[in-house]
């Protein structure tokens, strides 16, 4: 297991940002997914994390709901996603799964904590649990030493940003605008006061996910950030090419070199 | 129709009045409910629940909403002796008339009481999800009087189905926005007025339209609810000198249900018995029956009985009541069902149709589909108290909706419009034919 922690010690060691890559797993297909995403740590993603495809995802944008209902029509499993895990982290970079929380409960909380960290997986992202509700997966993580990333939003009181600050390990998901994930034209002003407000609450990376699709944004980010999560424009490189696998993975290299290119120019 | 009880398992009660309550972080029993939801959204939950606590407690807000029901909505609605269904199962059955309420449905007392809220909280919008339509006409209804902003979330397939209740919304200056995604079915309704809210929370409240979700939404809609049951309880005292032996209604999301429920659960002698949509037949797996049938799980963002498949991945529900179509259930049901206060029964849509062409041969009363469900189960109960007890035994039937909704579905379930259909025709023959 790697913990997150190790991807932005690297960054911080460069003076840099961490750029943090999503991708639902199961799509286009579960070797195809690995293929991607193996070829998004190829380009220059410092973490990867997995999606586990949910039939409702209340999160999620456009983008993302359609890849996922890809994956799920195409039969993913729970099963597929932590092989998914394994298969990417065998590249050595930290790979965490997000995902909804009826999956999880679904699997059994102890054994997918136990099943993740047996395939290398270096923790998980709740969108949908918050610490004072997810006692059972603070526990089974902390049994099986995984990271515990919790998310932080705009309208997150201090008192709150604290608890999850506290609660959470490998890092704190900054969501830096009120919505849905999915690509944004600008980026949000809600995301600086919202990064600062993290670490006035304690020593932990603090990555933000605000729908960076380009390297000037991901520069942009950057300069406040530890970590810059890019999600939506991935599965857009993907979902712009289908059938043609091979255009699909070079529109995925070309965003994460452009992406990982931004985030050293923060 | 099989009578078993859910197989659910037995759980201790904790003692004490608020044994059926949820705890401050909205567990039912310590273990249903709860808040499964982005952190975005819990500063926004945080704070409705504050002003749904305080407005409870404040007797100038409890004041205005019976005002309003009372004057607006004709609640109290009228619990009405069904004597010649009485006669029929040998057992005295009232109905809950609250298909007699404005826009003919229970569901104007929650709106009416969340759309209060909202003004009270200084909100300028509502957003509501809505299956068959009838929430949406509910909550543009409450809009259009209390001059709020609303849009309505329906999935594609429902605003197809139920084409004239979008009119309806319209009408009433609602904006409708078909839900394409998912199964394009009520669920994702939900999940898309979520997406909404995330978005727009500093100024829009969103009008749950079930007693399900996070928390404070079952036990808000509870409270907005439970007239039914607390009305009913001193009708029934007051014109028969006697509680019930039974209640009963119909369970989707459950916001029916638990309003007649609520005023019963200290009654130990009162039976509870919610009727689950059962589509085709739970053996058949088309069906709604969330309660008898699916598991625990968290769904909206509450723990609670989800139908789901082995992955935790939500199963698409099945019933020919848009209004029951839901494989999830509100946490308090769950809770009732586990600690065994309450039992939970599948009726197929059959049952329910032929209860609908009963009723309104017998009562001249069209009952909502949703509501016919409630029918058909409580008649088997009332058959069997008659036995027990004699023609004195007694249960309230909540008539949570009236049917003028569903003649499309009743037109095409009997062949009824047909000019050969005389009026000797056996509607309870037709109905079974068409089950068969």
């Amino acid at each position: 297991m790697t913990s997150t922690s190790t991807a932005f010690e690297k960054a911080r060691a460069e003076d840099r940002a961490a750029l943090i890559g999503y991708l639902p797993a199961g799509f286009p297909s579960v070797e195809g997914s690995i293929r991607a995403m193996r070829t998004m740590v190829e380009a220059g993603c410092d973490a990867i994390e997995v999606g586990l495809p949910y039939s409702d995802p209340v999160m999620d944008g456009p983008t993302i709901q359609d890849a996922a209902q890809q994956a799920l029509d195409a039969g993913v499993r729970t099963r597929d996603v932590i092989e998914v895990v394994r298969a990417v982290a065998e590249t050595g970079v930290p790979t965490l799964v997000m995902t909804y929380w009826n999956p999880v409960e679904r699997y059994g909380v102890e054994r997918w904590a136990s099943d993740l960290a047996e395939a290398g997986g270096a923790g998980l992202i709740t969108p949908d649990i918050t610490p004072d509700h997810g006692s059972a997966w603070i526990a089974a993580a902390d049994e099986h030493d995984l990271d515990k990333v919790f998310l932080v939003a705009p309208s997150s009181t201090d008192e709150r940003v604290a608890m999850t600050v506290a609660e959470s390990r490998g890092f704190v998901y900054a969501a830096a605008v009120m919505g849905v994930t999915g690509a944004r034209e600008a980026t949000s002003d809600l995301a600086g006061p919202l990064v600062r407000r993290v670490r006035a609450a304690g020593d932990i990376p603090v990555a933000v996910g605000i729908g960076v699709s380009n390297g000037d944004q991901a520069a942009e980010v950057a300069r406040f950030a530890d970590g810059v999560i890019v999600g939506s424009a991935f599965v857009r490189a993907l979902l712009d090419h289908p059938g043609d696998e091979a255009a699909g993975l070079e529109a995925l290299r070309a965003l994460t070199a452009d992406l990982a290119e931004g985030v050293r120019r923060g | 129709m099989s009578q078993t009880q859910s197989q659910t398992q037995s759980q201790a009660l904790p003692g004490g009045p608020m044994r059926y309550e949820a705890d401050e972080r909205g567990y039912f029993g310590g273990t249903w409910g709860g808040r499964f939801m982005p952190e975005a959204l819990v500063a926004a939950l945080d704070e409705l629940t504050v002003a749904w606590q305080d407005a409870m407690a404040d007797a100038s807000f409890v004041a205005d909403f019976e005002r309003v029901l009372r004057d607006y909505a004709g609640v109290p609605s009228r619990l009405y002796h069904a004597e010649r269904l009485s006669e029929k199962v040998g057992a005295r059955v009232l109905l809950k008339r609250e298909d007699l309420n404005h826009t003919g449905a229970h569901k104007i007392r929650n709106v009416m009481g969340q759309a209060l809220l909202t003004k009270r909280m200084g909100k300028s919008r509502v957003i509501a999800e809505t299956g068959a339509g009838q929430h949406g006409v509910a909550s543009a209804t409450a809009a259009a009087w209390f001059d709020l902003d609303c849009t309505v979330y329906m999935g594609a397939v429902d605003t197809r189905r139920q084409a004239l209740n979008v009119a309806r919304m319209q009408l009433l200056g609602a904006k409708v926005v078909p839900v394409e995604s998912g199964s394009a079915t009520l669920k994702d309704a939900i999940n898309e007025a979520l997406r909404d809210w995330v978005a727009s929370v500093d100024h829009t409240a969103y009008l749950f339209g079930t007693a399900a979700g996070p928390h404070p939404f079952p036990s808000m809609v509870r409270d907005f609810c439970r007239g039914i049951g607390d009305e009913a309880r001193a009708q029934c005292l007051d014109q028969y000198g006697v509680l019930p032996d039974a209640v009963a209604a119909c369970v989707g999301g459950g916001s029916n249900a638990i309003g007649l429920f609520t005023a019963f659960l200290e009654d130990d002698g009162v039976e509870i018995h919610g009727f689950e949509p059962g589509g085709d037949g739970v053996e058949t797996g088309r069906h709604a029956a969330t309660i008898h049938a699916g598991e625990a799980g968290v769904l909206h963002g509450a723990r609670t009985y989800v139908l789901q498949d082995e992955d935790g991945q939500t199963v698409e529900s099945h019933s020919i009541s848009a209004g029951l179509d839901y494989p999830g259930v509100g946490p308090q049901h769950s809770w009732l069902a586990a600690s065994g206060r309450a039992s939970y029964t599948p009726v197929t849509d059959a049952e329910a149709m032929e209860a609908m062409a009963l009723l309104s041969r017998t009562e001249g009363i069209i009952p909502a589909i949703e509501s016919a469900h409630a029918i058909a189960g409580a008649l088997e109960v009332a058959k069997r108290l008659g036995q027990e007890k004699g023609p004195d035994a007694t249960i309230i039937v909540n008539l949570s909706g009236r049917g003028d909704k569903d003649m499309g579905t009743a037109i095409e379930w009997f062949g009824l419009g047909d000019a050969d259909l005389g009026p000797d025709a056996d509607l309870e023959q037709v109905a079974d034919e068409a089950a068969q």
